[in-house]
């Protein structure tokens, strides 16, 4: 539980930073908060030669309303989320979701940037992106890009991120006024990934389902959008049969590993109870 | 009398003896970062050690490569099985009776085992430099399910021991075979079994898990060149054992060797036995003539230092129709790992498992227990329980609930119809040992009454209807258990370590002013002894609890005690606490008789003092016989005023305890949630009940992570795969239920405060009380047992199995 021995370098500007990377090399990692990082770093699961260390540069963070989407910088800590009244108003579920994560100290630390560039499917954060249509704006030597958080996460711990590049914002579309959301997570114990975790963003008119879009945590490699499940509710009033029928859609596509929260089955049936008690908690609160 | 004298009262309580809430005395450090751990310990030219572990469950050692990790920056030596050979410490003798590699030597027998150890200027390099070894391994098949280690084709663990077919304990079966121990009369039971109108038989398995103290075991060995002296402090539960091991084993001579144990972090039974980081931090600063600490990390604790449980017992009930026991029949498979390393008294191979009657009048019972070795870390050791007492009460009370299930009665009633009664005492039981005392239906009857046990019961029925009727997805399940302990090892005549009886200690000296100090050979490791010691010295003898010190865990100045596990501390040292202080009573009356100019006789004790008998106002306190007894005793005797007791116990304690759990389970998910847990818990004479309250507070926290989700467990090659707190259940303020505590009184009439120990006791009676609602709440459904630990998605699966979700 010893890291290996590795640089520090603390830059003051993206710039800087995205430079620091280039001329390091594939030797290099930026650093966050550090809260899954290091943690892979004492088991010398990670070993990195060099650290890019993000704090120190200002526009990293910060969230802001932009009308029509919210801006959130990548060094915008989990802590912030939820002292925040931009996202309090605009975006309740973020916060739903991040007091799940962890406990206080670590959302003291844990940056929301870290949490969906890091690519372990056990993060919250990346299903919650995909949900709300979230996307990432990342920046190289070759300069900035925008990549849409449904087509970032390509396996565990594979991301669109090239080497070199960091992820300096997440652009939210503010979700409709009166919609509802929830997010279900089923886990051991404070500070536990989830056994299998659904969000659910919604509208409803006249008592129907009119939009909606279902996120999966920890159920496969990736962070997984159940299109399928939304479609099976679509226009339901969330009887029995959908809610049934969008578990069912969601399981299709789920698939997590067995582990000590349980074998696949397990894993893939919970999940299921998740998307279905998620719809039904988003639906009442839904106006 | 003077009007401003205190009153009776006001004295009484200004001692804050026992019975008193008093607070704990070390709480200022602990709450204020000054507590004084092995890892504060920084020494000049300190060296730190650690280890390579082994990938493998099993393998062949073909190589071992050092010269790449002896290049690394800062690594001064690797020392491996070859050098440790070369002072005779390759292997090392374990409290049972067994050997064990302190290093691999020629071969490893679980993940994790220690390979080599690195010594290096800094715990940095030290790991870099344990990156650097490379050993070279030739993988062998593994035993991993304990009910295949004696198969005619499993591969031979223990090569070293291969052809001896006789160990410590007898007759080997199997190359993988350790012992057979066998108690209580066979025939007997074979004839009851044959007799019984309804009998029960069911595998209760008890997994392994692990005592996880959250200070890891580590150390600080310092050998002195120029004076031969070696001392080292570790987190031992047992300092003085410690000694004798290394003395015994290192040929040095014992005045040589000194065993600090600091502030403890908790214990558990972790910390009772010797570990290869402890042979090898001597070794390595033997050969360095430096300083050199150890201290494990989380993953090394949990997967590699003493594991506690994995017996699986086959357990057998024989009874008439209207529920009285006739019989008990249990055969235990224990897995005991790579090596026999379980920290019993040595006569003692399953421990005090024949403790498995429980609180039940049997009249005849058969224990056989097989110990098994396995491709798993070594240990067995008693987590928060005198040895295997909490597998016992787990295979009584489990028991018991699948008997009143198969007659039909209630579980609570079954019990209060089979205990032993209090007119029994002291009780025989029939595998051989004397209760000392008990009132079994009292404690029952006002655990019923308190919780209202009827009440629960037409709520479950109600309940049941609903789920039945598919109105609610929630099983609700009450689980009752009523413990019996033993406790306080023990009489010279059946318990010893490595030869030495298991006695304890104390040492009491008084100063002039009315102030003391008292060393004793137990160790706290979180019990609290600085404050309840001194309590039981203020009611004997009347000073003030806060003007005695207490020291204990330095071998030099402590007494030799046995240490502080298996709720021993107040059974035997507390004896010898008050053996000692009434040993200094007895002196501080002859100086007081003769400085009140009466016969010794004329005296009575009275609080604080003495006074003469008719005479109140002639009295003489405590304080001012300490003054005198440094400057005006009686003609021919002697100044100063101390004492030594070293008790060996006539009897073991039963402590025992009613407890209750109320909990419901969501089948959907398997996810559970206790609504109620109340323990009732009867330890004698209570000296602190403040400590007593949080004693079981944290065994039942214990208890429940064990039932609800602690495993160590491996997977079919041999990995562990819960070896960090990511997956072994430690539950958090946020999981961990609420708890209520009551007691009743009944003192042991053989200890000399009438005080039977308590810290254990709520683990041991805990756990089954959890498995119990667990298996209660889904008895309705047709189950009869559904093995620990009870996590979210065995829930589950046991409500799949019975075909409800
Ligand atoms: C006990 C514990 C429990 C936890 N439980 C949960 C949980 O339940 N749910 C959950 O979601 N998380 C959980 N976490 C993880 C926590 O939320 C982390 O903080 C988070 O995953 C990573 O954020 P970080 O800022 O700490 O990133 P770091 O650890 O610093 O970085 C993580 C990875 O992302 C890369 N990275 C970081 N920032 C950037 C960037 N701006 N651009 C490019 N790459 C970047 C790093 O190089 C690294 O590879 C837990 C952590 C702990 C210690």
């Amino acid at each position: 539980m010893i890291p290996g021995p590795f640089g520090y370098h603390r830059p003051e500007t993206v710039a800087d930073a995205v430079k620091l990377l280039a001329s390091l090399g594939d030797e290099a990692r930026p650093l966050a908060g550090g809260h899954s990082l290091i943690p892979m770093m004492k088991l010398r699961l990670a070993t990195p030669g060099h650290l890019v260390d993000l704090h120190r540069i200002p526009n990293l963070k910060g969230i802001r309303n932009d009308g029509g989407k919210v801006t959130i910088g990548a060094m915008t800590t989990q802590h912030e989320l939820l002292a925040s009244d931009v996202v309090a108003k605009a975006l309740p579920i973020l916060m739903e979701a991040a007091l799940l994560i962890a406990d206080p100290q670590v959302r003291y630390r844990g940056t929301i940037g870290g949490n969906v560039a890091n690519g372990d499917p056990g993060n919250d954060m990346p299903a919650m992106m995909m949900t709300l249509g979230a996307s990432y704006v990342l920046e190289g030597s070759a300069g900035a890009r925008t990549v849409a958080a449904t087509d970032f996460y390509q396996g565990a711990y594979f991301t669109a991120l090239d080497p070199g590049e960091i992820l300096t914002e997440i652009s939210i579309p503010t979700p409709a006024t009166g919609h509802g959301y929830a997010y279900e997570k089923l886990k051991r114990k404070v500070g536990d990934y989830a056994t299998a975790a659904a969000a659910v963003v919604l509208t409803m008119t006249g008592g129907k389902v009119a939009t909606c879009s279902i996120g999966l945590t920890n159920l496969s490699e990736t962070p997984l959008l159940a299109t399928d499940a939304a479609k099976a509710v679509i226009g339901t009033s969330l009887d029995d049969g959908s809610l049934k029928a969008a578990a069912a859609a969601a399981e299709q596509i789920m698939s997590p590993a067995a582990d000590a929260r349980g074998p696949v089955e397990y894993r893939k049936h919970v999940g299921g109870i998740m998307v279905m008690r998620a719809l039904k908690r988003a639906a009442q609160r839904a106006v | 009398m003077n009007d401003m004298a205190p009153t009776r009262e006001q004295r009484e309580a200004k001692l804050e003896g026992m019975g008193c809430k008093r607070k704990r005395v070390e709480d200022a450090r602990f709450t204020q970062g000054k507590g004084n751990y092995v890892d504060d310990l920084k020494l000049p030219g300190m060296l730190h050690g650690d280890f390579v572990r082994s990938p493998y469950a099993h393998a062949r050692v073909k190589s071992i490569n050092t010269e790449a990790a002896l290049k690394v920056p800062g690594v001064l030596a690797v020392i491996t099985a070859e050098t440790l050979k070369t002072v005779n410490l390759a292997w090392m003798p374990t409290l049972a009776g067994d050997v064990q590699m302190v290093l691999a030597d020629g071969k490893v027998l679980f993940q994790n085992q220690e390979v080599a150890f690195v010594v290096a200027t800094d715990r940095y390099a030290a790991d870099d430099g344990i990156n650097a070894v490379d050993v070279e391994y030739e993988a062998l098949p593994v035993v991993i399910d304990p009910f295949h280690a004696m198969d005619a084709d499993a591969p031979v663990l223990r090569e070293d021991i291969a052809g001896k077919m006789t160990g410590a304990h007898g007759p080997r079966k199997h190359a993988n075979h350790i012992f057979e121990w066998s108690v209580g009369d066979k025939d007997l039971t074979d004839v009851a079994f044959r007799k019984a109108d309804v009998s029960i038989k069911e595998m209760l398995s008890y997994q392994r898990v692990h005592p996880c103290p959250l200070e890891t075991c580590q150390c600080v060995a310092s050998f002195d060149k120029v004076s031969g002296d070696l001392t080292i402090w570790g987190t031992f539960q047992a300092p003085h054992v410690i000694r004798t091991v290394v003395a015994l084993i290192a040929s040095l001579p014992e005045q040589k060797i000194h065993v600090i144990s600091p502030d403890v972090g908790g214990g558990f039974g972790n910390k009772v036995g010797a570990y290869p980081g402890y042979i090898c931090a001597a070794v390595a600063s033997i050969v360095t003539g430096k300083p050199v600490k150890w201290v494990e990390d989380r993953i090394e604790n949990l997967t590699s230092t003493s594991f506690a449980r994995d017996y699986h017992m086959t357990t057998e009930i024989a009874a008439t129709k209207e529920g009285k026991v006739t019989g008990l029949r249990v055969h235990v498979l224990a897995d005991h790992g790579a090596f026999d390393a379980c920290a019993d008294p040595s006569k003692w191979p399953a421990g005090f498992f024949n403790i498995v009657t429980g609180s039940y009048d049997f009249p005849t019972a058969h224990v056989c227990v097989d110990g098994i070795y396995s491709n798993k870390a070594p240990g067995g050791v008693a987590y928060r329980c005198s040895f295997r007492v909490t597998e016992a009460s787990y295979c009584i009370e489990r028991g018991m609930d699948i008997l009143a299930q198969k007659l039909g009665m209630d579980p609570a009633e079954l019990r209060l119809k089979n205990f032993i009664r209090p007119e029994q005492f002291p009780y025989q039981s029939a595998l051989g040992w004397e209760y000392d005392s008990g009132d079994y239906a009292t404690a029952m009857k006002k655990m019923m009454e308190s919780v209202q046990y009827a009440e629960l019961r037409k709520e479950q029925a109600i309940k049941r209807e609903a789920f039945k009727l598919g109105e609610t997805r929630e099983v609700m399940g009450i689980g009752v258990s009523f413990f019996t302990e033993i406790v306080g090892a023990g009489p010279s005549k059946n318990c010893d370590i490595l030869g030495i009886a298991m006695f304890d200690s104390c040492e009491i000296r008084l100063h002039p002013t009315g102030a003391g100090i008292a060393r004793v050979g137990t160790k706290s490791t979180g019990q609290g002894h600085e404050t309840t010691w001194a309590q039981i010295i203020a009611t004997e003898i009347g000073i003030p609890a806060d003007r005695i010190m207490v020291e204990e865990g330095n071998t030099d100045t402590a007494p030799y005690g046995l240490g502080t596990y298996g709720s021993r501390s107040t059974p035997v040292a507390g004896a010898a606490i008050a053996t000692a202080a009434r040993k200094i009573k007895a002196k501080a009356q002859m100086i007081a008789a003769y400085r009140l100019e009466v016969h010794e006789d004329d005296l009575e004790w009275d609080i604080d003092g003495f006074r003469v008998k008719g005479l109140p106002e002639k009295t003489m306190s405590m304080k001012d016989i300490c003054w005198a007894a440094y400057n005006s005793v009686p003609p021919g005797m002697e100044p100063g005023l101390e004492a030594v007791s070293y008790y060996d116990p006539p009897n073991m304690t039963y402590p025992f305890g009613a407890y209750i759990c109320v909990m419901d389970i969501d089948v959907d998910t398997g996810v559970y949630k206790v609504r109620r847990f109340y323990a009732l818990d009867d330890c004698g004479t209570r000296i602190n009940p403040m400590i007593i309250e949080g004693q079981v507070h944290g065994g039942l926290t214990e208890a429940f992570a064990i039932a609800m989700g602690q495993e160590i467990r491996y997977d079919e090659t041999g990995n562990v795969v819960t070896g960090s707190f990511m997956d072994f259940f430690m539950p958090t303020a946020v999981e961990t239920p609420h708890w209520e505590t009551d007691f009743t009184v009944t003192p042991s009439p053989h200890h000399p405060i009438g005080a039977k120990g308590v810290g254990e006791s709520p683990n041991v009676g805990g756990v089954p009380a959890f498995s119990n609602a667990v298996n209660d709440a889904f008895a309705f459904l047709g189950s009869t047992h559904i093995q620990m630990p009870h996590d979210y998605w065995r829930n589950w699966q046991a409500a799949k199995t019975l075909g409800v979700v």
